[in-house]
């Protein structure tokens, strides 16, 4: 009978774990959907990104109020985490605090566990009052209503939950109280429950340290469905974000090897061409497949802060355009393809629908001005602008569908060597102007 | 002075058999526009006075096709860039300089990949070299305690990480250089780059070059200096819609150093 406990962790972490490495791998399928793109160029560079960015929080503190506070709730719960390997081993071997063998540095451990959750609750809360009492501007964009609105706050209810369980947890534990040590928190919380039978304190304890596991394997599992995948994904993501300087786009390989065909002599535009199975590469990107698996993991990995959007010159001027959008687009719209192939026994079926038109309208694609400053925000290296650039690539390549103007300005170019129809002979007239 | 710029073209100096320190890559908007070709004999007065050998492409010039790459237009941007490689090649290039942040980005990183490798300089980094060794001298003149704020070019400052050649430039002038709301990495746009300079915007609630001004404004500045002749325009036309034209003036830096020295 003793066991039962044992066995039911044991089931509970199965499932915990097992479900979200379900997700996982769906997850890894998803992004690989996107095409192949070259990631091997400045490893030593990368992992400094990763441990500047990600690690490092460097671009979080940018904006110091949001930084400071993400940085206590950000090293609150690696930290933290430390417990739940305790939890873990009591919970499968039937011990309590088995790791309190290792004398008063447990104290030390714990106290430090506790002033954290007690920070992380603080902190939780001005980040609920920023979203809902201050309403910070970001946080109430068109794009942020329904499901990113509450996800949002759902996020911060289970972190104020989980520590308050944390807390109470370590409260209610006569046996730690009594130890005195490390309970720096929690005494002051103990004294609540001094009304109650030793046992009744006992069975809030349990409860407690029940609800705090089952909690934090629930919220491993919410992640998947929500944007607080961030939280593993910036790792990879500020990786494989973009090295090259940021006023670099990269050329098209398709588009270069038929420039140089029209321009070489020695080729005979009469030849046959070779025999190829495979479809002519497509220019740009109408639909998520389109879009390179890294520009996947950047949409998979946006949590909806909106710095981006905040400082985009267009949506600050009441343009339709965000930078948020275009990844929270992204992300839905890769999410409907992955569902569709789930549906369809792995392979993806037709359904009318793609993440141009019926996602990202024209309008916002063409009230980018490419400046950059999304990408510069993006506290986990996100480029949406790499993805509205293939979109316009679409648009002009595909579709013949730039807006008229730019149609002219590339007419003059093409003819003139200039955006403007002035003659190119004329291009050195400045130097006898008075 | 004479009306009339000594301005040597490659093809005049392959005939003397002579290579020049430096090519002058001028651009659509500093051979056209009447507003950047002030600002290209500015930065050809200011060449002549450091004694740099320099040539310009001339008539062989054409648009690097940056606003085509921004546009969607993959196409034409290679056949530019190809095209311009070919004639940059011929004259076995090896640095440029040029007075438009989007020439410098396109030129010094995305034709590498196409077979153009050239050592790219915008000209705020090449005058502040030119200054470093001595070859340029710069004077306050009639800048000197004057209020400038400078508007970072989103292809200068965030797109190849350059902020200080500029403002380097601009202290060089004994002015007071003020810095808006948004700078540096943090710059706001002006609203021209992507190819927005060649199509009305989109619906709004303003425009974005008016926002932009509005927070140069904020600082009040007596000059608003640019390094990049889209921006330029661009501030021009927002100065000139709030109403600050008599207060304010654009000017490049290029313009502010060799106004200084009354070139």
């Amino acid at each position: 009978m003793n066991y039962i406990p044992n066995i039911l962790f044991a089931v509970a972490l199965i499932i915990g774990i097992g479900y979200f490495a379900k997700n996982v791998k769906k997850l890894i399928r998803n992004i690989k959907l996107g095409h192949d793109v070259d990631v091997s160029d400045n490893i030593s560079q990368r992992w400094k990104n990763m441990a500047m960015i990600a690690l490092g929080q460097s671009k979080m503190v940018k904006r110091p109020i949001a930084g400071f506070l993400h940085i206590i709730v950000y090293v609150g719960f690696i930290i933290i985490n430390i417990e739940v390997l305790e939890i873990i081993i009591d919970g499968l071997a039937g011990t309590h605090r088995i790791f309190s063998s290792i004398g008063p540095l447990y104290g030390v451990l714990i106290g430090a566990f506790e002033v954290l959750a007690l920070l992380v609750f603080v902190s939780v809360i001005v980040f609920w009052i920023r979203r809902n009492i201050v309403k910070i501007k970001r946080f109430w964009a068109k794009e942020m209503t329904s499901w990113p609105k509450n996800d949002a706050n759902y996020i911060l209810y289970i972190e104020m939950v989980l520590m308050l369980l944390f807390l109470v947890m370590n409260a209610t534990d006569l046996q730690f109280q009594a130890m005195n040590n490390g309970n720096v928190i929690s005494q002051f919380i103990a004294p609540l429950f001094s009304g109650l039978s030793e046992n009744a304190i006992h069975i809030v304890e349990r409860t407690a340290w029940w609800l705090h596991i089952l909690g934090i394997l629930g919220f491993l599992n919410y992640l998947y469905f929500s944007k607080h995948l961030h939280i593993l994904l910036a790792f990879p993501n500020t990786y494989y974000g973009k090295v090259k300087p940021k006023g670099e786009l990269d050329n098209l390989e398709s588009v270069t090897n038929e420039v140089k065909m029209m321009m070489d002599p020695n080729i005979d535009p009469f030849a046959a061409q070779p025999e190829s199975t495979e479809a002519p590469a497509k220019f740009g990107a109408s639909d998520v497949q389109d879009l390179n698996w890294v520009q996947l993991l950047n949409a998979y990995t946006c949590t909806e802060c909106g710095r981006c959007t905040s400082e985009c010159p267009a949506n600050q001027t009441g343009k339709k355009l965000s930078p948020r959008k275009i990844m929270m687009d992204t992300r839905d719209r890769l999410e409907e393809v992955g569902k569709n192939i789930d549906a369809n026994n792995g392979t993806f079926k037709e359904d009318g629908k793609q993440l141009l038109d019926n996602y990202i309208t024209r309008e916002e694609l063409w009230a980018c001005t490419t400046c950059n400053a999304c990408v510069e925000a993006c506290p986990v290296s996100i480029d949406p602008l790499s993805i509205i650039m293939e979109m316009r690539r679409y648009l002009v390549m595909e579709q013949s569908a730039a807006p008229m103007e730019l149609n002219t300005m590339m007419t003059n170019v093409e003819n003139n060597g200039a955006p403007w129809p002035y003659n190119q002979m004329d291009r050195l007239n400045w130097k006898n102007e008075a | 002075m004479s009306n009339t710029l000594k301005v040597p073209t490659m093809a005049e100096y392959m005939a003397e058999g002579k290579q020049p320190e430096v090519l002058f890559w001028v651009g659509c908007m500093g051979s056209f526009d009447d507003r950047a070709k002030k600002v290209t004999k500015a930065f050809v007065k200011l060449l002549h006075k450091s004694n740099v050998n320099f040539a310009v492409l001339g008539t062989e010039e054409s648009c690097t096709g940056d606003p085509a790459k921004r546009a969607g237009n993959e196409f034409l941007f290679q056949m530019q860039a190809v095209t311009n490689i070919e004639v940059l090649n011929a004259y076995e290039i090896k640095k440029i300089v040029t007075a438009c942040p989007h020439c410098f980005n396109t030129l010094k990183n995305e034709y590498p990949g196409l077979g153009g490798n050239y050592e790219v300089m915008h000209h705020t980094q090449f005058l502040k070299s030119l200054l470093d060794e001595g070859r340029l001298t710069i004077e306050g003149g009639q800048f000197k305690g004057k209020r400038i704020t400078f508007h970072d070019p989103c292809y200068l400052g965030r797109g190849n990480d350059i902020y200080e050649a500029p403002r380097e430039l601009i202290r060089k002038l004994d002015a007071e250089l003020v810095e808006m709301k948004s700078c540096k990495s943090r710059g706001l746009c002006c609203g021209a780059g992507g190819a927005q300079m060649f199509k009305d915007a989109e619906p709004g609630t303003k425009e974005v070059n008016v926002a932009r001004t509005e927070q140069a404004i904020d600082v009040k500045p007596e000059i608003i200096a640019a390094g990049c002749p889209f921006c330029n325009t661009m501030m021009t036309d927002g100065v000139k819609a709030k109403d600050k034209e008599s207060e304010i003036a654009v000017m490049d830096i290029a313009e502010l150093i060799a106004n200084a020295q009354d070139l």
